[in-house]
């Protein structure tokens, strides 16, 4: 009885002021709401469109920039190793070997390591290790890059010559394939070591990602693994690495991708000469390194533009693989 | 008579006896924590060959738990341990000197939702197979399609072996588990609510493969659906808190319980 009163009483006070009074304020709160929705809906807009202008403005003065390059040498850009700003003759073949191998080697050296630590961390790791573990794993990620360049030049380099590069030297039997490997200056700059500091730089940042992304694989999944009597090596290379596979293949791209730009860590260290690199140990460059290192000592018109035309090639084989990992993230999303 | 004596009832519990020489796997005095939760609280209950042992009870009682002690699941988590015998063949399973690996493929699971590894659902029914075994390819081909066909699949992917176990429908994907757990020949088999994630068709399919299976294995069914336990098991416990209350012949168990949570529980009085 004194709920249903309770009842009565509570419509009755709603009757009038509130049924009436409930549309107007809506309309009024819409009418504002529409506009700051309109407002914030072209900010919006406004921001992408920045973003893609900026892209867009990006590559057309690279474009503009190469072209007098471009033009001068045409194909032959991508496929001479000349690159003589005395004679202003300019082949970029060398500086995009030195960037492909040096990416590529960084990526064989970490990847490994990077699955290593990864597996370790989900399925081996005891509980109260696997968070510090994790932490300066991803802490290693953020060293800004000069840091490694440094350590790379001034404490990795003369230990690697010492106890790396001499003893393979002094091993390898003139005229054999170690020997055409190794020839070069026992000053641990060059290529394998460009590729080493590259393959720490980029081996934190892989470790962490294929970490979470092994962490996606339900624990059920796992669980059944096990449960038909696989072992902890069976479970990972057998289920949870072909569960996670695409997910893998795009942290590696973008892994690849840091390496292809990585500019001042190997400046330090790769050597900073034109042309071909012929053995592991011979000093290099790459297109990053090359741009940094001679950018401000352009002074002829040919010799900038071919500098800007370098930048052209970067952003198309950052684009590609970038642009390859996109694709390959947004087919596993679509997948699970 | 019940109001009589609510203390008693309240705490009562009837283990019925089995064959002792029939018994495959013996779970005695079993205690299980999760860190510092006990969570199973002095379970025995013995599991027959060749049948069928349903455990029933509401959720949180401790039936998942008791079922993933029987192959050391809980082994992967830190912090969940098991205390007592659990004798499977005669040999304590939660010795340290068990072979874990070895014990999950003697005894195998199907679990609650479908869970097919990313691969054909050739090499889905092969997985197992080929931890233990080196077969011939013809052998191999014989062995997946003897599971395939027990676990009452074979006719419907038998032309599509070598797409991917994603590509099934639900129901097909838990039969293919069926199958994959099956053609390892495990001697006891464990399924979690098997049938929790299907439709009643699926349903259906799977409780006579189950029936079929008890033939070459002991099964072992956790259950949320009384009906479903009532049609295939030969046995049923019914757990609640932690305790296994009543434990018998199923046609016993669900026609005259003997005690008065069971028959509350199975009267859909609670739970």
């Amino acid at each position: 009885m004194d709920l249903l009163e309770g009842v009565s009483v509570s419509a009755g006070s709603l009757k009038m002021s509130d049924v009436i009074a409930q549309p107007v304020l809506r309309r009024r709160a819409s009418a504002r709401g529409a506009i700051l929705s309109t407002l914030f809906e072209w900010l919006c807009f406004g921001a992408a469109s920045a973003l893609l202008a900026a892209l867009a403005g990006l590559l057309v003065s690279l474009l503009i920039g190469g072209w007098p390059a471009l033009h001068k040498f045409g194909f032959s850009f991508l496929t001479v190793s000349t690159w003589n700003p005395v004679t202003d003759v300019y082949g970029a073949a060398g500086p995009i070997v030195g960037t492909l191998v040096t990416a590529g080697l960084a990526l064989a050296l970490a990847l490994p390591i990077a699955g290593g630590v990864a597996f370790f961390l989900t399925e081996l790791c005891p509980g109260p290790l696997r968070r510090p573990i994790g932490t300066a794993v991803e802490l290693l990620a953020g060293i800004p890059s000069i840091v490694y360049g440094m350590w790379g030049l001034f404490v990795f380099a003369p230990l690697f010559a010492k106890y790396v590069q001499l003893p393979l030297m002094t091993a390898a039997k003139p005229g054999s394939l170690l020997d055409t490997l190794t020839t070069g200056i026992p000053n641990g700059s060059g290529i394998l070591p460009a590729s080493i500091i590259l393959a720490i730089m980029i081996l934190p940042f892989m470790a962490a990602t294929l970490r979470d992304l092994l962490l996606t694989v339900p624990a059920s999944v796992r669980e059944s693994a096990y449960g038909l009597g696989a072992t902890t090596m069976e479970v990972v290379l057998s289920v949870s690495l072909p569960y996670i596979r695409r997910g893998a293949i795009g942290a590696v791209m973008l892994g690849l991708g840091r390496a292809l730009g990585e500019t001042m860590a190997v400046t330090f260290i790769i050597g900073n000469s034109h042309g071909f690199p012929t053995s592991l140990f011979d000093s290099g460059s790459t297109i990053a390194s090359t741009i940094a290192n001679e950018f401000t000592e352009a002074t002829s018109d040919m010799h900038l533009s071919a500098l800007i035309a370098l930048g052209l090639v970067l952003f198309v084989i950052t684009f590609v693989v970038l642009g390859l990992a996109r694709l390959l993230i947004g087919q596993q999303e679509r997948r699970t | 008579m019940n109001t009589l004596n609510p203390v008693v009832d309240q705490f009562e519990t009837s283990i019925a006896d089995v064959d002792r020489a029939e018994v495959k796997v013996d779970v005695k005095n079993l205690d299980f924590f999760y860190g510092k939760t006990k969570s199973l609280k002095g379970v025995s209950i013995p599991f027959s060959r060749n049948k069928v042992t349903a455990l029933i009870g509401p959720s949180g009682c401790g039936k998942s738990t008791l079922l993933r002690t029987l192959n050391r699941m809980y082994a992967l988590y830190p912090g969940q341990r098991a205390e007592g015998e659990i004798m499977l063949d005669g040999e304590n399973i939660l010795s340290p000197r068990t072979d874990l690996a070895r014990l999950r493929a003697r005894v195998g699971m199907v679990f609650q939702k479908p869970t097919p590894f990313p691969m054909s659902v050739y090499d889905n029914v092969a997985f197992g197979v080929r931890l233990y075994e080196n077969l011939s390819k013809a052998d191999m081909d014989a062995r997946v399609e003897e599971a395939l066909t027990r676990a009452a699949l074979w006719g419907e992917v038998k032309d599509n072996l070598k797409g991917s176990g994603l590509g099934l429908s639900g129901g097909q994907q838990q039969r293919l588990c069926v199958a994959r757990g099956v053609a390892v020949r495990p001697e006891v088999l464990l399924l979690d609510e098997p049938t929790s994630a299907l439709d009643p068709i699926s349903s259906a399919k799977l409780e006579e493969t189950v029936t079929q299976l008890k033939a070459d294995h002991t099964i072992v069914i956790v259950t949320h659906n009384l009906g479903q336990a009532a049609r295939v098991s030969d046995y049923t416990g019914f757990m609640y808190l932690g305790e296994l209350v009543e434990f018998g012949a199923t046609d016993e168990l669900f026609t005259r319980p003997a005690t008065k949570r069971t028959s509350d529980y199975i009267t859909g009085r609670f739970g």
